[in-house]
């Protein structure tokens, strides 16, 4: 076995040491009506060929990770320069765990220290966090920071146009503490319908709004904050596509209290759902209330600058029940993707990536309008991603497409119960001019 | 004595990437915009809602400039690959070559979350085969793949007791009890649940006894959470007494199954009265700890809990792999998507080449890696509890103390000597502690050089305390100063800075 470097040799030498005859005395302490009296029942174990040649059959069995794909809904493809899987394979940082030495995870720190700066640029707030596990739980934490932050708040107002997996997991999240939930609704525009939403604020209310939506729609993020501020509400942002920070006014300009995204865009996999990573920015006035770990800036003794984990007095192993969060091991190496792909594409490159990805769906919305029996729902701007109603249920269309290799969007009602005759479509810089020619053709083949 | 590699080592300064920074580099190749595109793109942004600041908190630097800056940042870092990293409680084996390649495989890497099922079998199986194979390990009825890491498996889990108390009993109840030399993060996935954390504390030979459950047991307890082998290494024997006391007045029995690599193909929580524990893939099945993560915390439950999973669940029926999303007693959803599926394919990989009984070899020499390094030590510090430990073991400084040497200062000059220092300071039950997890895939050898650094550290500190308290030396960096971070902290660069 590779990885157990023991030689028979060198177990006796061992036991012999310890005064054993057998490795089986070193389980004494396991009362002997517990210990497992039969092998485990698992397959293997395999050689490196053979593993291969079934993981490769496990990968044929997912043909549509080889479509070319117009599906976004919280997990986004774009070009990633292959300088990102160069420096997160190096095993210095991979296989280094949470920096709690730091003179020997100076490049961790110093990488996480890099990754909060461009986070809270990216969302225009002052400080963020080293990451939580994903979006939506991002989301979640800004949540139950909100309640920590503001003891009188009873009432959480969810946008309806988060992500419904995201407020899915907000109401999970909060479902032991007493609060009440709803929902806000979206007009016939596709975004928020400001008059109910401001019958539900007030002081004790905190307001999570998704921009662009779900439905891809760009809220009036001016108009929410106004009314977020004139109720005094306790103001939470959520982006699921990040490159739209690249080309929208980032959260931060709107004064909200805490912006979260899901980061995994920059520069990681959509990898059937994760590793991703929740981006978690908030102002300075709230930093010693903040979830996750933080990094900053020091010097050693002899007045070198250097990094270390900080205001630890907030988390799990020093504060306990009373911790701020009970997060520990985060996402760290996804964060790490996330800067070396921001570094990359520096300030020209990521404008650049979201105009075209912007422009492409500019592109296919006017392509696929035309379509007689398809038509454009909703009337807000979009960025990358907007809805299309369909002629025939969504699904099929899905089917239908994919036999021609291509993965036309998602059909709306996998993400919320409702009209099955509507399709969420996302592009990207990926997507040349005539992959997008393709989608139309192929979507023309059921026009009316 | 066996060598130890510790030298000063070639070290390249750098400064922060934006510092490398020059108007006109660029480090991205992306296609031409194509200029109809581009104004049908424009004419679309409502003005008010536009970005202005030019994204001007981005370096603007070459490829090479990345590249160089990033290789340099990872030789300050120490990593398994690097050499031994006993870093209790974590346990950092060696992370498999063939588990990264197969993460990256296209098939996996580039599959969408939302792709049709019928076109997304493989991923689906393999995560149907995972929690099979999970649920054999721990002896459990059903796993959930979606926690993130090991504390959002803690807090499913508990979530999951709560929904059970309040859909059995009508109430959530009101306690949760965790012994003292529990992680932190147990009583803060507790309260993050609503509950009350009552701590009760060990015997003096370190293990839970029954009679201290008796006694803090009643019916508004929801559950006692415990670890098992526990946080000194200690196989917690009561085990199956105590979960029949929590049992009896309707309590759960939650279990910590960080350290279950001492256990595998030995011994299974579920066989143990344990109704509820999460795995932590990136311990015990080898997936990389990222410098603080991606991670996964599958959770394992009997029967009792299974109807409370969060959704979905991986089902299968006839050929065919589903995600099953109809569960009107689950939790709900604890992240989006089904969890971190390319940490899953490292760790499915992992337990495929290894094979029941290489598990079971691994976890065996685990323990004797652990007890060897204890018995080469226990002459040269104070070890605390005097039994045969399992997968950790647990020492202090209380016999450097006299010389001013605290653990802190042992773990700094460990750093000289070539090794990642241990875990530190806990468990809280042990005064300067050092919590010592070699793991199974340490070498004889390499356990032998990490014995002579602790025993030449034992002799600095009585012959030369001060190289030992001023230590590392090696370092790029001398010790850090923690006090003047938290106190006006800098948490990003600026310019002006
Ligand atoms: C005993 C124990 N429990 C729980 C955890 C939390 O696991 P994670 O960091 O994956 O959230 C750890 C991790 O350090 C641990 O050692």
């Amino acid at each position: 076995m590779r990885y157990l470097p023991h030689t028979t040799q060198d177990i006796s030498i061992m036991l012999h040491e310890l005064g054993f005859e057998g490795i089986e005395d070193l389980f004494a302490g396991i009362p002997h009506s517990l210990m497992l009296q039969r092998d485990l029942h698992l397959p293997g174990p395999m050689s490196e060929p053979e593993l291969n040649r079934h993981l490769e059959n496990l990968e044929k069995a997912n043909p549509a990770a080889s479509c070319i794909s117009f599906l976004g809904a919280g997990a986004y493809s774009h070009a990633v320069p292959a300088a990102v899987d160069a420096i997160v394979s190096r095993s210095e940082f991979s296989t280094a765990y949470t920096p709690y030495q730091p003179e020997v995870s100076q490049g961790t720190l110093q990488s996480i220290f890099e990754f909060q700066t461009v986070t809270a640029g990216l969302l225009g707030m002052d400080v963020a966090n080293a990451s939580m596990y994903d979006g939506a739980s991002a989301a979640a934490e800004a949540v139950l920071m909100a309640k920590r932050v503001r003891r009188n708040i009873t009432r959480i107002v969810l946008s309806a146009g988060l992500l419904p997996e995201v407020g899915r997991t907000i109401e999970t999240y909060v479902s032991a503490l007493d609060l009440e939930i709803i929902e806000a609704p979206l007009s016939g525009e596709g975004i928020l319908d400001l008059g109910a939403l401001s019958a539900a604020l007030d002081k004790d209310t905190a307001l999570v709004v998704q921009t662009p939506n779900f439905l891809g729609c760009i809220e009036d993020m001016r108009s929410l904050a106004g009314l977020a501020g004139e109720k005094n509400a306790f103001f939470i942002s959520f982006t699921a596509e990040p490159y739209s920070l690249a080309v929208l006014e980032p959260p931060g300009s709107f004064g909200v209290d805490v912006a979260t995204a899901e980061g995994q865009a920059f520069g990681n996999p959509v990898s059937f759902g994760g590793p991703y990573l929740g981006l978690f920015a908030t102002s300075k006035k709230y930093v010693r209330r903040m979830p996750g770990r933080l990094v900053g800036l020091t010097r050693d003794g002899a007045g070198k600058q250097g990094f270390v984990l900080t205001l630890a007095t907030r988390e799990q192993h020093i504060r306990r029940a009373r911790a701020t969060s009970n997060i520990c091991s985060n996402e760290g190496l996804c964060a790490l993707a996330s800067l070396v792909h921001l570094c990359c594409l520096g300030p020209e490159g990521l404008a650049r990536a979201a105009r075209i990805s912007r422009a492409n769906a500019e592109y296919l919305k006017a392509g696929i309008a035309e379509i007689p029996g398809f038509s454009i729902p909703y009337k807000a701007s979009t960025f990358n991603e907007f809805v299309v109603e369909t002629p025939v249920p969504a699904n099929d269309l899905v089917q239908e497409s994919t036999r021609h290799g291509i993965l036309p969007g998602v059909p709306l009602n996998r993400l919320k119960n409702g009209n099955e005759n509507r399709l969420l479509i996302c592009t990207s810089e990926l997507h040349t001019r005539q992959d997008l020619d393709n989608l139309i053709r192929v979507l023309k083949q059921r026009g009316a | 004595m066996a060598k130890v590699p510790g030298t000063k080592g070639l070290n390249l300064d750098e400064s922060l990437i934006f510092e490398r920074s020059r108007k006109g580099r660029t480090g991205f190749s992306l296609p031409v915009e194509d200029q109809d595109l581009r104004e049908i793109s424009t004419s679309h942004v409502p003005a008010p809602l536009e970005r202005k600041d030019g994204l001007d908190f981005l370096p603007s630097v070459s490829e090479v400039d990345v590249v160089r800056h990033f290789t340099r940042l990872s030789s300050w870092n120490y990593g398994v690959d690097s050499g031994m990293y006993p870093l209790g409680s974590c346990t950092m084996k060696y992370n498999p070559k063939i588990s990264e390649a197969a993460a990256r495989r296209p098939g996996f890497a580039n599959l969408h979350p939302l792709a049709p099922e019928s076109l997304s079998q493989g991923a689906l199986q393999l995560m149907y085969e995972l929690q099979q194979f999970l649920a054999e390990i721990g002896g459990f009825a059903a796993v959930t793949l979606q926690p993130a890491a090991g504390a959002h498996g803690e807090l499913t889990g508990i979530k999951m007791v709560r929904a059970f108390h309040l859909d059995v009993h009508g109430r959530p109840r009101k306690k949760v009890i965790i012994p003292d030399t529990a992680h932190g993060t147990n009583p803060a996935s507790s309260a993050l649940n609503g509950y009350e954390v009552v701590e009760i504390s060990s015997g003096d030979d370190g293990v839970l006894h029954a009679e201290q459950v008796r006694e803090a047991m009643d019916e508004e307890v929801a559950a006692l959470m415990l670890t098992n082998p526990n946080t000194l290494g200690l196989f917690e024997e009561h085990i199956a007494e105590i979960a029949g006391i929590v049992h009896e007045k309707g309590g759960l029995l939650y279990c910590d199954g960080a350290n279950m690599n001492a256990l595998l193909g030995k011994a299974r929580p579920g066989d143990m009265g344990v109704d509820v524990l999460q795995f932590n893939l990136h311990k015990t099945f080898s997936t990389p700890h990222g410098g603080g993560g991606p991670g996964s915390g599958p959770v394992g439950v009997g029967k009792v809990l299974e109807p409370y999973l969060p959704v979905p669940v991986v089902t299968h029926k006839g050929d065919r792999y589903h995600l099953d999303n109809d569960r009107p007693k689950s939790v709900g959803k604890m992240r989006s998507f089904f969890g971190n599926f390319g940490v899953m394919v490292r760790a499915y990989t992992y337990l495929l080449e290894m094979g029941p009984a290489g598990l079971t070899r691994a976890a065996e020499l685990a323990v004797l890696n652990a007890n060897y390094v204890k018995s080469r030590l226990e002459k040269y510090y104070h070890l605390p509890y005097k039994k045969i430990c399992m997968h950790e073991c647990v020492l202090s400084d209380k016999m450097q103390k006299a010389n001013g040497v605290k653990t802190i200062d042992i773990a700094k000059r460990l750093i000289d000597l070539g090794f990642h220092p241990p875990t530190i300071y806990f468990p809280l039950v042990v005064d300067g502690a050092m919590m010592i997890e070699p793991t199974e895939t340490e070498s004889l050898e390499s356990l032998e050089s990490f014995v002579s650094a602790m025993k030449q550290i034992a002799k600095e500190a009585k012959t030369d305390p001060g190289i030992v308290k001023s230590a590392p030396h090696n370092t790029r960096l001398s010790r850090l100063d923690e006090t003047l971070a938290a106190r006006n902290p800098v948490l990003t660069w600026s310019k002006h800075d």
